[in-house]
Order: structure tokens, then sequence, then C-alpha cells
């Protein structure tokens, strides 16, 4: 069907909200709230727009355009409500952007940014930072919630783990995790779907604190080295530390759409850990010594061909690994059957 | 993997990730879904949560997926067969079979009919503990739905009953039309990112990539031809039967690559051993794991987050890695140490990137002969994917299975080898939890996942009343292997008489207690159930 947003035509499919054909059309509304993977909730109010013929504001998250609808996003009245709406968020928090973990990917900041604010104007006397930082991997923040519902939703309808949800209503409403628990006390698994989701820096990942700023990481597509699902994830590098600083789940990844587990998102340290091996190892007397390549090359090849020669091939074994990709597993037994000459390889499938 | 091939011709996972709320009913036996496949449940239960799927669970523990079913059900450890059996038994007692697919697609059907008529639901009361009543349940449940999913792990495979559980798995799919379906489908769920890759690349002892035999006069002119030289078509080795050769004297050398048996491996003393006699040890890793330590070299290697190439997952999905952080020192690819050796070897190997490896393979890979990095872009593409137009396969077997026709196995009940008596008095069994991952070499690098989880042995309430042990206490479990004291951690999902104890833990190596006896058939050793006793530590 045919709308008009800002007096630009635009074609809208049914089924879809205003936000949605907005977006799709490349026209930018504000939402807090809304997230397309938990929904319209219809909470926070900032995606409103004016509709021609309809008296008051409507939120563009959960109405559906009608055939020939006039819609404007910018007006005086828009902006206004909009700018009320985010004065009041940022009043009543402790949203101090210089010292959070969210910045630059924090999406109060980016609608403040929008509407041309700075910081709240209202005045409370009761904003502190309070934080619960007793979870392994997440932290807290709730002074920089702004109880747009995002996490509770994932909690209980995409994860299902069922943790999260609100207590109290109004000014006073608060997520709390089981009966409110601090978080590292209560049935959390640490999944971290709530700090992928969340819009601000009320929920973060700890092991990210202070690593690096958005702007100075890259995304890297990888897959999850751990079980069988296979969950895509984006590994965000800090290039001039050759680090890995946050691992997220991919969204729209047929396997995960952007849910892991607490070892996929949280379990890297391994990569950069300083046990890795980082120089080949020969023993001599029961001890073992660093090595050349060169050197340690040419003692396998020589001691495998030795063995092949007095004992045949089939006295030679290879266990394969599922955990190299498959260019190393073919590679593996291309080599054992080939240069070995035995089929003697096998892996840990069974165990 | 060795039963499914001989039911349906295809070792693999038959349905997709994305369908799995398109079942009616799911049944999950022998698989803690939500401990060892986090996400993959997450969606289960999502889609019991919308009341798109009801849940049933057998295990013998509670576990949490259980919270989300519509029945569950704990049976003994190691009786999977006479429970299945006992729902064919009422399925078809009750006229609840798929009369029309049994006919069309399979063959055998007369031979399981005639075994599973004794598994009445009282006898499979006394011989696995699953109330009459609670079995009549599940089979009207799991029978008169249109569609039905059966997912399991390793608690259906590492038994010495492994491959007739699997069959098992296999004639109830059939029996009730459940195969080559969207929602439909056995559904083993693999433990490890790549080891659908590892077996699709032929990493096993009696097939070439894309399972084609070793032996078969064809299959070995191709790969002769392909490979440009003369090769084995002696069937190889596997790993376990490979380990008790070296322990015998009889094997000289093993090439390890990215595996810690040393933790991993039934019957560590065993296992040690082995290595030990061996004339020459390679491991190629990127920790100095267990098994590493034993070696005489040792080669570093690159973790995935250093290299480009592709994983295949549990669902058949072929999906592109890229590099993400160089490599520590001077560790190299696990390809680029293969050339190394090789080309010493006098052959002439020339990769200089994983992609022009992956091109080689599809070409004497035909499940994977339509891959290309191109094709796979974001989401990847499941196998089989004949040629480049091809879109790929999520559902195997719809219209035929990969053999022609299914099929059936009458499958007689078998205990597990080490059935409790008076000195061992409970059951013993091992499995994962959440937090870790397999031998914990990776794991276990990051803190955090330690606070959350690290070595306990799983009690009854009943079972740590009778020693008068509380939780956190010390416990000392003791089979006839070995004994290990650790922390006792009790729940009421674990019933009376059934000690679980995760295996990560080089330090309390549940592997030091399991028993050695082997699957006759899949090799694949019984970590699942074994008889223990237990004294407070």
């Amino acid at each position: 069907m045919q709308i008009t947003i800002n007096g630009r035509p635009v074609e809208a499919k049914p089924g879809q909200t205003i936000h949605q054909a907005a977006k799709a059309a490349g026209i930018y509304i504000p939402t807090l709230c809304y997230h397309e993977k938990v929904g319209a909730a219809g909470k926070c109010r900032v995606c409103v727009v004016e509709i021609e013929g309809m008296p008051a504001l409507q939120t563009a998250c959960s109405v559906e355009p009608r055939e020939g609808m006039k819609i404007k996003t910018r007006t005086d009245r828009v902006l206004a409500a909009q700018k009320l709406v985010v004065d009041l968020l940022l009043s009543t928090g402790t949203h101090d952007c210089l010292a959070c973990d969210q910045n630059g990917h924090c999406e109060l900041q980016d609608v403040a940014y929008y509407l041309g604010m700075e910081r709240g104007s209202f005045k409370y006397a009761d904003v502190e930072s309070v934080k619960d930082d007793s979870s392994e991997f997440v932290s807290v923040e709730r002074s920089k919630c702004i109880s747009c519902g995002r996490c509770v939703a994932a909690c209980n309808n995409t994860v299902t783990n069922r943790v999260l949800d609100f207590k109290y209503r109004g000014h006073k409403a608060e997520i709390v995790f089981d009966d409110d628990k601090p978080m590292g006390e209560s049935s959390c698994v640490q999944c971290g779907e709530c700090a992928q989701i969340c819009p601000v820096g009320a929920l973060t990942d700890k092991l990210s604190k202070g690593k690096a700023r958005r702007w100075d990481t890259e995304k890297v597509y990888s897959v999850c080295p751990y079980c069988g699902v296979g969950c895509k994830l984006e590994l965000h590098v800090d290039r001039k530390k050759n680090e890995i600083v946050r691992i997220t789940g991919a969204e729209g990844a047929p396997t995960n759409n952007g849910m892991l587990c607490v070892k996929g998102r949280y379990g890297y340290d391994f990569v950069g850990h300083p046990d890795r091996l980082t120089t080949p190892l020969i023993k001599e007397n029961g001890k073992f010594r660093e090595a050349s390549w060169d050197e340690a090359i040419t003692l396998v090849a020589g001691k495998l061909a030795e063995i092949k020669q007095k004992h045949g091939a089939d006295a030679l074994m290879g266990l394969c690994s599922a955990k190299v990709t498959n260019e190393e597993n073919y590679t593996f037994q291309k080599f054992f059957r080939t240069a070995i000459g035995t089929n003697n390889i096998d892996h840990c499938a069974r165990l | 993997m060795a039963g499914l091939a001989a039911s349906f011709g295809s070792g693999a996972m038959t349905n997709d990730i994305a369908g799995l709320d398109k079942s009616d009913v799911a049944l999950i036996i022998g698989s803690d879904t939500s401990e060892c496949h986090p996400v993959l449940a997450a969606r289960l239960k999502k889609a019991a949560v919308d009341g798109k799927v009801k849940i049933i669970v057998i295990d013998p523990k509670r576990i949490k997926m259980a919270d989300f079913a519509t029945i569950y059900a704990c049976q003994r450890p190691g009786t999977d067969v006479a429970v299945l059996n006992g729902m064919m038994h009422l399925i078809i007692k009750n006229g609840w079979e798929d009369k029309k697919f049994i006919e069309e697609r399979t063959e055998g059907y007369e031979a399981l009919k005639e075994e599973v008529a004794k598994y009445t639901p009282e006898y499979v009361e006394k011989v696995s503990g699953v109330p009459a009543k609670t079995l009549e349940q599940i089979a009207e449940l799991f029978g008169r739905a249109e569609t039905a999913a059966l997912y399991y792990a390793m608690g259906i495979t590492q038994h010495t009953t492994g491959v007739d559980n699997v069959r098992s798995t296999a004639n109830l799919q059939m029996l009730c039309g459940n195969m080559g379906k969207v929602g439909g489908g056995v559904n083993p769920l693999r433990g490890q990112s790549n080891v659908q890759g590892a077996c699709d690349m032929g990493g096993l002892p009696n097939v070439f990539p894309a399972y084609q035999k070793i032996g078969d006069a064809a299959v070995q002119e191709k790969f002769e031809k392909f490979w440009g030289v003369k090769l084995s078509d002696k069937v190889g080795m596997t790993m376990t039967v490979a380990f008790d050769k070296a322990y015998n004297g009889e094997m000289k050398a093993f090439y390890i690559m990215g595996e810690n048996p040393m933790v991993s491996d039934p019957d560590l003393h065993h296992a040690e051993e082995a290595l030990k006699k061996l004339e020459f040890l390679v491991v190629q890793d990127i920790f100095l794991t267990e098994t590493a330590q034993l070696a005489h070299v040792v080669l570093p290697a690159t973790s995935p987050a250093e290299k480009e190439g592709t994983f295949s997952n549990t669902e058949r999905r072929v999906q592109l890695l890229f590099k993400a952080v160089n490599a520590p020192g001077q560790a190299k690819h696990d390809w680029e140490i293969h050339q190394l050796i090789a080309n010493k070897m006098g052959l002439n190997w020339n990769y200089t990137k994983a992609e022009e490896i992956f091109d080689e393979m599809r070409k004497c890979t035909p499940s994977y002969a339509g891959l290309t990095y191109k094709r796979l872009g974001f989401a990847g593409m499941h196998w089989p994917c004949p040629n480049e137009e091809h879109p790929g396969t999520p559902v195997l077997h719809i219209g035929k299975f990969t053999r022609g026709l299914g099929l059936f196995a009458a499958i007689p009940f078998k205990e597990p080898a080490e059935m409790p008596d008076k000195e061992y008095p409970l059951y013993f069994t091992t499995g994962r939890v959440l937090q870790q991952y397999h031998t914990g070499t990776m794991t276990r690098k990051t803190p955090g996942l330690n606070n959350l989880a690290g070595p306990h042995v799983m009690l009854s309430v009943e079972d740590a009343e009778a020693i008068c042990v509380k939780n956190g206490d010390k416990v000392k479990v003791s089979t006839r292997r070995g004994s290990i004291v650790t922390g006792a951690f009790i729940t009421k999902r674990c019933p009376k008489g059934t000690v679980f104890m995760p295996f990560h833990f080089a330090e309390a190596a549940a592997n030091k207690l399991t028993i050695n006896a082997l699957d006759p058939i899949a090799k694949i050793p019984e970590y699942k159930v074994c008889a223990c006793k237990i004294e407070k530590g």
C-alpha cells in the first residue's frame, strides 16, 4: 500500500508497522523499547509521529499504516514530545557517557543527539549510581536503566530462561532477577542475551569493561568453537592490541539469531591466553626445549618415515579433531592416506 | 553414527534447526539439551512455551528441559532400548503406526513387530523403572502426533548398546512416519563444533571424504587418481582399538591434532600407559594439554579465531570462519603444518590458503561439490549440495532414504556391561555442564566460568542423606577402576541410586572411574553407565 512520510511516497507492506515501513525506506524514527527480535512494546514513546486526521500522536512501533496515510516524523509537536521523553530519561538516570561502556553504541545517546540535547534539564535529588556486580559476566547498573523492557522480553520470550522481570510500576519500576536477588545469586545462566539487547549502559558485558570503544573495534564473523549447534559469532577485535574484546551473537543468523550461551559469549580468554603454545617443542631427557620449525618438521617427518619403514604404515595412527576446520581435517586425512599410507585415522567423536 | 547409517544409509542429523518449531511433539531422550546445546534448547523451550511443540523428556536426571515438558519419565541408566521398544509396542497395539509409510518406505517391519511384542508396559516398568501409566501416556502423545521429532545426544550413544539405542530411535521414527518431513526426523545433537565436519572430511578409519568406503574398488581408484598415489584399501583402526594396540606395543606412533584423550578417554590409566609406550608421539595443539605433555614433539597451532575455513554444524550447515586476530608467536595453521611435513616426506603440496583446500576437497566430496565460499556467505548452506545450482538440503530422506528403503531392526534389550551390585550399589554416569566444554582446555582459561562450575559430583537427596553429607561436603566416589574425592552437589534433579559427574576436570577426571567397555560396532565407550559406591570423603 502507498503511504506518505514527510511528504515522500513510501510503499508499506501489510503487517508492517509505520516504524518498519519507514526504516525500509531509510527514514529514521527513534525507538528505545522496540527491537525487531522482541517486537513492539509501546512503552518508551520516543517513536511518536503525527498522522493526518488523528488528534493524538501515535507510536510508530505499534501502529500499522493504512492506505493513503499521511505521516510526519519531525513536526514541532513530535519533536517536543520526543524531547520531553528523552529529557525525563536523561534527568532520572546516571547517564554519564564519558565513563559508560556503552558509549558509541547507546541508543539513548543516539536519540539525544538526534534531538540536539546534551543533558537532562530536570533536577532529581535521588539519582545515584546503583550497581550490581555480583554476576560473573554481566554488570547491572539500574540507574542507567530506562525500563524499556527489552531484556525482560528477551529473557522470557527469546532465550526462555524466565529470570528477568519488572518490580513496581512508574518511576519506581526496575528490573529484577528471580524474586529480586542479586544477579549472581539468581537462577540466571548468564547467556548475555540481555546485555546484547540492552539499548543503554544498564546491562553490559563485564569482560569488555574498559577494553575498547566500539568505534575502535572491528567486527569479524566466526563460528562458536564449542558445541555442535554452530552459533554464528561476531568477534569484536581491537586491531591495535590484536585482541578480542567482546563477542556478540550474529542477529539474523539461521542457527542462533543472535543468541549465545555463557561459553560462546564469554569463554574467549583462551585465545589470547599466556599459556598458548608459541613455538615447537622437542622433548630431551624428559624435558621440553624450544625448537625451530625447521628442526621440528625434520624430526617429525624423519621419525614418521623411519617407523613406517621399520614397522609398516599401519603401526602409525592419526587423531584428527572436531575442533579444527574442514580444510584441516581434509589435509590431515590426506596426509595419513597419501604420505603415510594407512587408514588409521579417527577422532574423538565418540568421547 | 553407525546405527543411523544402517537404518537410513546416512549417519547425520536428518533435520534442520529452523524446522524444530514445526513439530507437534519433540521427544528428548539422552540429551541434557539446555546444558550441552543451550541455544538449540532455547529454541525448543520457546516453541514449548508458545504452545507450538509438546515436549517429552526421558532421562535418568530430571534435566531442566523437563521443566518445559508435557511428560517427563526417569528411566534407569542403560534401559533406553526397553523404553523405546515399549513405546513401539503400545503404538502398534493401538494402531497409531503410519501404515502407508511402513509399506512404501521401509523393510524389515515384521521382525520389529515380533520383537517389540514382548515389551508390555509392565515388563518395561520392571526393567526401566518407567511407570506403565507414564509409558502409555508417552506412547499416546508421541504416537498420535501428526509430526514428531526425536532428539538425542551422548546419553543414547555412549553405551555398550549405543548402536542398538540409535537403531531403536530410527525404528520409532520410521514406525510413526516421521522421517523425511519438516519438523520430524532423528536428530543426534553433535557435541563439538566441527565433529560433523571431521567425519564428513573422512576423519574416520573406514571412509574417505563424504563417507565413500575404504576398500570399494571404484572409490579406491577414484582417490588414487585424484591424489596421484597408491592408497591402502585396508580399513584402519578406531582410536579406542589403537589405544589397546599401543598398550600392547603393536602401535608405534601417534600423531594427535587438537584432541586431549588424556582427559576424554575411557579408563585414563590405560590411556596414559598406552601413550607412554609409543616410540613416537606428536601432538599439535594450542596448549600444552595433558596429552601434549606426554609427547616427543609438540607443534603449536592456531585457534579458530585466528583462521579462515569452515565448520559443519550438527544440522549439516557448512559455515565460514574468518580470521579475527593474529596467532601468537610462531604458531601455524594446522593445514600449514600438515603441508610442511608432507613436503618433507617427499610430496608436493602447494596450498596457499584455506579456500584452495576447500575447492580441492569439494571435487572429491560429492555432498560438498556445490558449495563455494561465495555461496556459503552469511548463512552457510546444508549438505548434501551436489552442484552449484543446488540450494542445499535442510531435511534428509524426503521421498526416499539414502539407502533406498529404511531398514527396521529387531533390537532386544541388553543390560549395561557393569550393573550395580552389593559392593558398588549405585549407578555412575557422566556428562557435561553448561559452563565448561569437553576436557576444559579452552573454557578453563576463563576464570568466570571456573567460578561458575568446578569439579563436583551430583547426588540425590536420599543418597546424600544415607552417607550423611551436605552440599559442598567432600565425597569419595569409587568404582572398580579407581576413586575420586570431590565436592557434593545435592539436587532433586538426581534420582535415588544414580550419581552424576561432569568429565571436564583433569584433577577430578570422571574418566578415571568409567569403564572401558565398548559398543561392539561403533567402538564407543560406555561413559553413561557403570557401578559405583560413595563414602563421606
